[in-house]
């Protein structure tokens, strides 16, 4: 090259000055788990549908809640969405609406038809699951989709189970339930109502058409309502809470009187109490602990307050009589434990409605080799979930976990895992979790100032008279503005910010839905990328020197 | 001002560099595979400096804004050295180092070669020039042609990266350095350890004084404001001025990964006034966000050190608090926050 005057070399680029030789820690992406998938008892990956919903993508965001969770419109509506209590976002304003925006994707999935697709390929395995409730039909679910033969029993006579007969329809529109279990029959499970099962070793050899089962998953809940001994006269009414919310759902509904009075502190008191008092009644809920130790949903005694139920707090029924009853008042010792105060006090009372836990009937469970029960009488089951007895699986209520839909969603999900491995003679391995996105991997600055959005309630008379639901749900501009709440913690979405902010050009755009990659030959490993990920999607790691 | 977004509300406001909910036109440039990476990978400056990135942000959007028909002279100081060390170069775009003290200068000949040119047709596209150099090389050095540019307003927008002093020749104080910061020349021993009060000058306001079309502040914090500000000022003919902050992890003491939070505390605690002016009126301002008080801007920098011994130099840090206050009064940072 012919060069000017007092110039020896040829200019170059400062590429061939590879920088990254500087570094002594790179810069690695990475994927950490959202506290509300951490929460999850169904394991939903709810960043992961959140970010489809983000962009208005509801069919893509509703197919991907349901790789997990075939329900999502039940759960939009009774899930006790524990992931909000545990999201990122709270400690910014307020937690993201999860559960209000999983409702407004389920309700989409409704209007709009939205259907499972049936399985590429027949495994040729018969399973056989007793119990068409949460547990049941979402196992069913996950079976099907792993291509096995499925049939659900039921006892009963529609599907739903405690979402049924448990949960009252101001909380669940039937309709609702109805299209989320219809859903799962169009997949080619077979249900059989009115069937209950006596024997599980026998149902299973029997099998119907086509030879015995492969396996069971028994899901048949805890349906039988706890008793108390109450020194009553005979003209005394004393019922359980579950005859009472199933009775519900037939033609005869209960007669209970005008004064009905509701023993016990649960979810189950609550929905009764509620429950009764839009059929006119005036219901008194009796607990002998105080609001802050009743085992009921804070949200659920506010809104049966609001309706107009009274709770009388510290109390317990010594006797019951034909027009009324006497309650004894209680007060908590060192120890947080009622103690009797010997003053009693009279309440006018036509009927008592025991709402003090259920039972499971374990009676199909008799002469089963290996199955073991516990002192609590529920069935004891390994991490996998299967009984003592190889092939024989259980889940929901009728083993010991926290009884509620979403748990027993959970099961059902890990239970199908477990048995499709059982069928091919493996063992199910869950993948590895990802370290929790703790709040302080985020950089909240990057987060606008947004609140939360409100769901509309039902105004207070109707409440009070009528079963309409009383949460509604949210519409698709402010279901969208929710979901857009979401930080994404640990999970990259693509805002750019690295790409932006390294002062060495290192880091490589791929392009939409690829995210990013470090070029190595230049990052110097200043780490301003790691400072400034909004999400805590990148970390820091000594380079071996 | 606030960034130029249209969209009332997404997951991360304005505040990120990109955003893949936003229609590409409402994108930032940094946020665009294409982006012209003005000074590009391989340059030589220190693990997360602040210049580089400042230099990256204010020059691609000018490419963007100019659609690619852009001359830049550049003053001596740490950009140039770290950028173009001979015979390589970092820089993807026409550029010519000039004298430590000429660049204002320099950047008045393009622009008056270019007009010549096109007078006589012999260039068809409309270039523009910009001129940048360090506060050293702004501030002190340079100070008399900058001015001289400005009086004449000449067609030339003149960006200056401030880092608070002569840093890649071993960190010399300059008429940029804050008050009490240590430095080489200003070390922290004495009854007024450090920089002293009352001396330095804050060239935005001298360059409003010239009454030119658009002087402007920002800092590598916000992008989005800075990539607006550049944006406009290319969209005006005449003698225009960007002051743009950029910290030092060298010169200041602190971490590399922290470069861009400094910058953000210097904004929120008011320490660094981030406005717009024309014509020699301040034109708006960007609010505080969240305030925070100066300690927390001074503390995590090794050169303010001495202010937090065993005994914390209490009325120096009220003093430095002052001059945040005076400019929150000045500027009305708390009017309009969002």
């Amino acid at each position: 090259m012919d060069k000017p005057f007092a110039i020896t070399l040829n200019p170059g680029s400062s590429l061939a000055n590879h920088t990254g030789s500087w570094r002594t820690a790179r810069p690695v992406y990475l994927d950490r788990l959202p506290p509300c998938n951490n929460q999850c008892p169904a394991g939903e990956d709810i960043q992961g549908w959140l970010f489809d919903a983000e962009s208005g993508g509801y069919e893509a965001a509703w197919r991907h809640l349901t790789r997990d969770n075939p329900f999502a419109a039940i759960m939009g509506r009774v899930c006790y969405h524990s992931c909000e209590s545990a999201c990122n976002r709270g400690k910014i304003d307020e937690a993201v609406g999860i559960n209000s925006v999983e409702r407004f994707l389920g309700d989409e999935a409704i209007k709009r038809g939205w259907k499972f697709a049936a399985p590429a390929r027949e495994s040729g395995k018969k399973v056989l699951i007793v119990g068409a409730g949460p547990s049941g039909m979402s196992a069913a679910y996950h079976l099907r989709r792993m291509g096995h033969a499925v049939t659900v029993m039921d006892a009963g006579p529609y599907m739903g189970g405690m979402m049924r007969f448990g949960i009252p329809k101001y909380r669940l529109p039937r309709e609702v339930l109805d299209a989320e279990m219809q859903r799962i029959v169009d997949m080619g499970v077979t249900v059989r109502l009115n069937s209950k099962v006596d024997n599980i070793l026998e149902q299973m050899k029997s099998g119907g058409a086509g030879g015995s089962f492969d396996a069971a998953f028994l899901a048949v809940g805890a349906h039988i309502g706890k008793r108390a001994m109450i020194p009553s006269g005979d003209a005394a009414r004393i019922v359980d809470a579950i005859s009472v919310l199933r009775s519900m759902e037939g033609e005869d509904k209960p007669l209970l009187g005008r004064r009905v009075v509701v023993y016990g502190g649960g979810n189950t008191a609550v929905d009764v109490a509620r429950t009764v008092k839009r059929m006119g009644a005036e219901p008194i809920i009796v607990y002998r602990r105080t609001r802050d130790k009743a085992p009921a949903h804070d949200f659920e005694i506010e809104e049966a307050l609001q309706e107009g139920v009274m709770v009388k707090w510290l109390s317990t029924i010594k006797q019951a009589g034909d027009k009324e009853i006497t309650i004894e008042k209680m007060a908590l010792d060192d120890k947080g434990f009622p103690q009797p105060t010997g003053e009693f006090e009279t309440l006018e009372a036509d009927s008592v409605v025991l709402a003090l836990g259920q039972d499971v009937d374990l009676g199909l469970l008799n002469g089963v080799p290996g199955l073991e029960v516990t002192k609590d009488g529920v069935v004891k089951v390994g991490t996998d979930l299967m009984t003592g007895h190889p092939g024989i699986f259980a889940g929901g209520d009728m083993v010991p976990a926290e009884r509620n839909v979403t748990v027993a969603v959970g099961h059902g999900k890990k239970a199908a895992r477990n048995i499709d491995a059982w069928l091919r003679g493996e063992t199910y391995a869950p993948p590895p979790k990802h370290e929790v996105a703790q709040f302080e991997k985020l950089n909240p600055w990057y987060y606008a100032d947004a609140p939360k959005t409100v769901r509309p309630m039902l105004d207070i008379i109707r409440r009070q008279s009528t079963f309409d639901e009383v949460q509604g749900g949210l519409d698709e501009s402010n279901a969208l503005f929710e979901a857009r709440r979401c930080l994404s913690c640990g999970n990259c979405f693509e805002c750019d910010n690295c790409y932006g902010v390294c002062p060495d050009n290192a880091v490589i755009k791929l392009g939409p839905g690829k995210r990013f990659q470090f070029n190595y030959d230049y990052c110097k490993g200043c780490g301003v990328c790691v400072a400034e990920c909004p999400c805590g999607a990148i970390r820091m790691e000594a380079e071996e020197i | 001002m606030s960034a130029q977004q249209t969209v009332k509300f997404y997951q991360t406001g304005t505040f990120t560099v990109g955003n893949r909910l936003l229609a590409p036109e409402e994108r930032s440039v940094q946020a665009n595979m294409q982006r012209t990476n003005s000074i590009n990978s391989g340059h030589r400056a220190c693990q997360g400096c602040g210049e580089a990135l400042g230099a990256r942000y204010a020059i691609d959007a000018a490419m963007n804004a100019t659609k690619r028909q852009l001359i830049a002279a550049n003053a001596t100081g740490c950009l140039e050295v770290f950028s173009t060390p001979y015979p390589e170069t970092s820089w993807q775009i026409p550029w010519i180092h000039s004298l430590f003290g000429n660049t204002a200068a320099v950047g008045t000949g393009i622009a008056a070669a270019i007009k010549v040119k096109r007078q006589k047709g012999e260039l068809r596209e409309d270039v523009r020039v910009v001129a940048q150099g360090g506060d050293g090389g702004t501030t002190d050095i340079g100070f008399g042609c900058l001015s001289g540019m400005f009086e004449r307003n000449d067609d030339v927008l003149y960006i200056c990266y401030d880092n608070g002093g002569y840093m890649n020749t071993g960190v010399q104080r300059s008429s940029a350095t804050p008050p009490a910061a240590r430095t080489a020349t200003t070390m922290p021993v004495g009854p007024e350890p450090g920089n002293p009060f009352g001396q330095g000058k804050f060239v935005p306001a001298i360059a409003m004084a010239h009454e030119i079309p658009y002087v402007a502040t920002a800092t590598v914090a916000d992008l989005r404001d800075l990539e607006a500000k550049v944006t406009k000022a290319m969209g005006i003919r005449g003698a225009r001025y960007i002051h743009i902050l950029v910290p030092c992890p060298l010169g200041w003491g602190t971490a590399s990964h922290d470069t861009i939070r400094m910058a953000r505390l210097a904004k929120e605690t008011g320490i660094f006034p981030v406005f717009e002016a024309e014509h020699g009126e301040i034109k708006s301002a960007l609010a505080i966000r969240r305030q925070l008080p100066v300690e927390d801007y001074l503390r995590p920098q090794k050169r303010y050190a001495h202010l937090f011994g065993k005994k914390p130099a209490v009325d120096t840090i009220a003093r430095i608090q002052a001059i945040a206050d005076k400019n929150i009064r000045r500027y009305g940072l708390l009017e309009n926050q969002h």
